[in-house]
């Protein structure tokens, strides 16, 4: 199956056809009467080294990808495999061993930690539980790690309460690191801080990518911390990623209605810029009733919709060297013109760029 | 601008709590014009949403609007006027719109209800005129079907959708000032566009006046006309959105400005601003910002500096408007040099 690609080298993590369907049950027996399609067929790579931004709106299926790699949420379908391992069919045990080597840093800060246990306890745990250091070589360890993140290792005897939010996620990128993982899954890391403490924990993460050389899948809803921190992104809707390319080319030239859409839509903190903006109308359908074809087309805006797009479900084709786009309607396209048209395609492919927002600073009102 | 609608004198808002006395809002002084938004920003913790409780008197014990405060609404002291008087106010001439739309709404009323609700205690009149009022409302907020919309509970509708009906539920009075907490924060993106145009339509259109309390300062670029910085329970910067972007004067501002991750911008490391947001019972001496900030000196941190006058219409809470040359020479913040000491 052919998947989106970077370079000759291996990937580190390799996710193909994952799918995570939850059934929706009714009755007095619990008959499934339906699913919920929170993940459906989504496949790429992460290189040792590099950050894989995840981002997509409330309910995309972003956070349960990442589940799903950390295998806290068993998938319907597909495999993940990490430095060449099958993570899916890994048994629990063996499961356990692998958790050395990825690892994960959660949104909350308040309720990822135990408010039962000190700082170093927390620290600890894994260093215990992969039997990595004992005694006094895992405390001078756990004060190791204190420093490495910005806090002090005389910390280590406090406990999470005494702590402000931005810390909190320090001790949580320490706990992480403990084990020495090669790949951290970040859900939402900075999205609970405020904008001063959500820098520094921004650069602090990576300057431990740089001197350690992890790898992070970070899942985001923020588009501009994401191009900040990522190499590459993908961007997901209703369980699908729609588009993929490196960070660069997706906020310069986004292809997909819906990346364009997402992209104007953000802010822009400078008053003399005036966007002119794709506004989305109406929300986002339900996962357990996606629309046919290509899930977007409802409320797309380019202006060669038709009818073929509620009926073809478009493939993740590559548009430009490593830029992979979920569309049917920007050429070039596997989808031919004959094939658009016995779907009752009606208009031929044409290049749709809008003008987006993004800073050009005009002169005129 | 305008003749001010609000003006708010020396505004402080304290708790008493058992770890002392919170000063959550401390000596705040601001005025919003008829028809103008402004823009209220800052990070938690600096006292932007007990300003905006203050206004509407909603601050519960131990909590209390300290004497000497005045909020001067259409030629009345909020702060004097007896709980009855001020009922009257809030939700009429003064109407809220909150953060979080599905713990502002009542699970266990319909939206149409709860519109009308409002419009049959503050106007009277019979429970079918109230409702075709709350229907209207709904039509003007951009919900499609109203009628039947109108006949739903709040679990039934998205987020953007409730965000809309708690608009509806704040105009339907036409009031005279909407304060806005946050009103986009809970909302991705693409609804927030919506729920932002929304707001400045319905302002073209009805003249409301808004404040608009955020810590987004791309929403504020976008929507607010003037902008007011807090930091440690006071305002340490006032400046239309233009000048305030281009010529940010306080280091706090400027600290907040280059911090904020920007898309379409260069990929170099973000600026930071050191350390933590005091506690309020706690604030520091001289000027509350002295420990993070890269210029303090030591008048920074026996004297607390007044609002200087920088322009015209441009205010700051900093000792560089009168010590300008020391913006030479920045140095690493107390509060890193402590921690690494």
């Amino acid at each position: 199956m052919s998947a989106p690609q970077t370079a000759a080298t291996k990937p580190l993590l390799s996710v193909r056809g994952l799918t995570k369907h939850f059934p929706i049950r009714k009755g007095l027996f619990g008959k499934a009467t339906g699913a919920v399609r929170a993940v459906d067929h989504v496949s790429f790579d992460v290189m040792p080294g590099e950050t894989l931004g995840l981002v997509g709106e409330s309910g995309c299926g972003k956070s349960t990808t990442g589940r799903m790699i950390l295998r806290l949420i068993e998938p319907t379908a597909g495999s993940v495999e990490f430095d060449g391992i099958d993570l899916v069919t890994l048994g629990t045990r063996q499961m356990r061993a692998l958790r050395r080597r990825i690892q994960v840093i959660f949104q909350d800060p308040f309720s990822s930690l135990n408010p039962r246990m000190s700082v170093g306890a927390i620290i600890r745990e894994g260093l215990t539980i992969h039997r990595i250091a004992e005694g006094a070589a895992a405390d001078t360890r756990v004060r190791q790690l204190l420093e490495e993140v910005g806090l002090r290792g005389e910390y280590a005897s406090r406990y999470p309460h005494e702590f402000s939010g931005g810390q909190r996620q320090r001790i949580g990128i320490a706990r992480a690191l403990a084990v020495e993982p090669s790949f951290i899954v970040c859900d939402e890391p900075v999205s609970a801080l405020d904008v001063s403490v959500q820098a520094q924990v921004i650069n602090l993460m990576q300057d431990l990518q740089r001197d350690r050389g992890l790898a992070y899948l970070f899942i985001a809803h923020d588009l501009s911390v994401v191009e900040h921190i990522a190499d590459r992104v993908a961007v997901m809707y209703l369980g699908k990623i729609v588009e993929l390319a490196a960070s660069e080319d997706l906020y310069r030239e986004p292809l997909m209605p819906y990346t364009q859409a997402l992209l104007s839509a953000v802010p822009v903190a400078d008053p003399t810029v005036k966007k002119s903006r794709v506004v989305l109308t109406g929300d986002v359908p339900s996962p357990a009733n996606p629309p046919t074809g290509c899930v977007f087309h409802p409320r797309c805006q380019h202006p060669a919709k038709d009818a073929a797009c509620a009926e073809i479900v478009p493939p993740l084709e590559q548009k430009a060297p490593g830029h992979w786009v979920a569309c049917i309607k920007q050429p070039p396209t596997g989808v031919d013109w004959a094939i658009q048209q016995t779907a009752g395609g009606t208009k031929q492919p044409t290049r749709y760029l809008p003008v987006l927002g993004i800073p050009t600073p005009s002169t005129t009102n | 601008m305008a003749d001010p609608l609000l003006t708010v004198r020396d505004l402080r808002t304290y708790f008493y709590t058992e770890n002392g006395v919170a000063r959550s809002v401390d000596g705040v002084s601001f005025s919003v014009g008829a028809g103008e938004t402004v823009g209220l920003v800052g990070e938690s913790g600096c006292g932007k949403s007990v300003t905006a409780l203050s206004l509407m008197r909603l601050v519960r014990p131990p909590g209390r609007i300290e004497p000497g405060s005045a909020i001067d609404f259409k030629g009345r002291d909020l702060v004097a006027i007896d709980e009855k008087a001020m009922r009257a106010v809030r939700g009429a001439q003064i109407a809220m719109v909150f953060q979080e739309p599905m713990t502002a709404l009542n699970p266990v009323f319909t939206v149409g209800d709860q519109i009308a609700e409002v419009v049959r205690i503050h106007k009277g009149g019979s429970r079918q005129e109230a409702w075709r009022r709350a229907v209207e409302m709904l039509e003007v907020v951009g919900i499609p079907s109203p009628e039947q919309r109108a006949h739903e509970y709040p679990h039934q509708l998205s987020g953007g959708m409730r965000q809309r009906v708690v608009i509806a539920m704040a105009l339907v009075m036409n009031p005279a000032l909407i304060i806005a907490d946050e009103p986009t924060t809970a909302l991705d993106v693409t609804i927030q566009a919506q729920i932002l145009e929304l707001l400045r339509e319905l302002q073209a259109k009805f003249g409301t006046s808004i404040l608009l309390i955020t810590h987004d300062l791309g929403v504020v670029a976008e929507t607010v006309s003037r902008v007011i910085v807090m930091y440690g329970g006071e305002i340490v910067e006032e400046a239309p959105v233009e000048e305030l972007f281009k010529n940010a004067h306080h280091p706090y501002t400027q600290g907040l400005l280059n911090a904020m991750p920007q898309v379409g911008h260069e990929r170099d490391r973000l600026a930071t601003i050191p350390g933590t947001v005091p506690p309020p019972t706690n604030w520091p001496q001289g000027c509350r910002f002295h420990d993070r900030c890269s210029y303090a000196w030591e008048r920074c941190l026996v004297e607390h500096p007044p609002l200087y006058q920088i322009g015209e219409t441009h205010t700051s809470r900093c000792h560089l408007a009168v010590e300008p040359d020391r913006r030479a020479q920045p140095h690493t913040p107390f509060v890193v040099q402590e921690a690494s000491a």
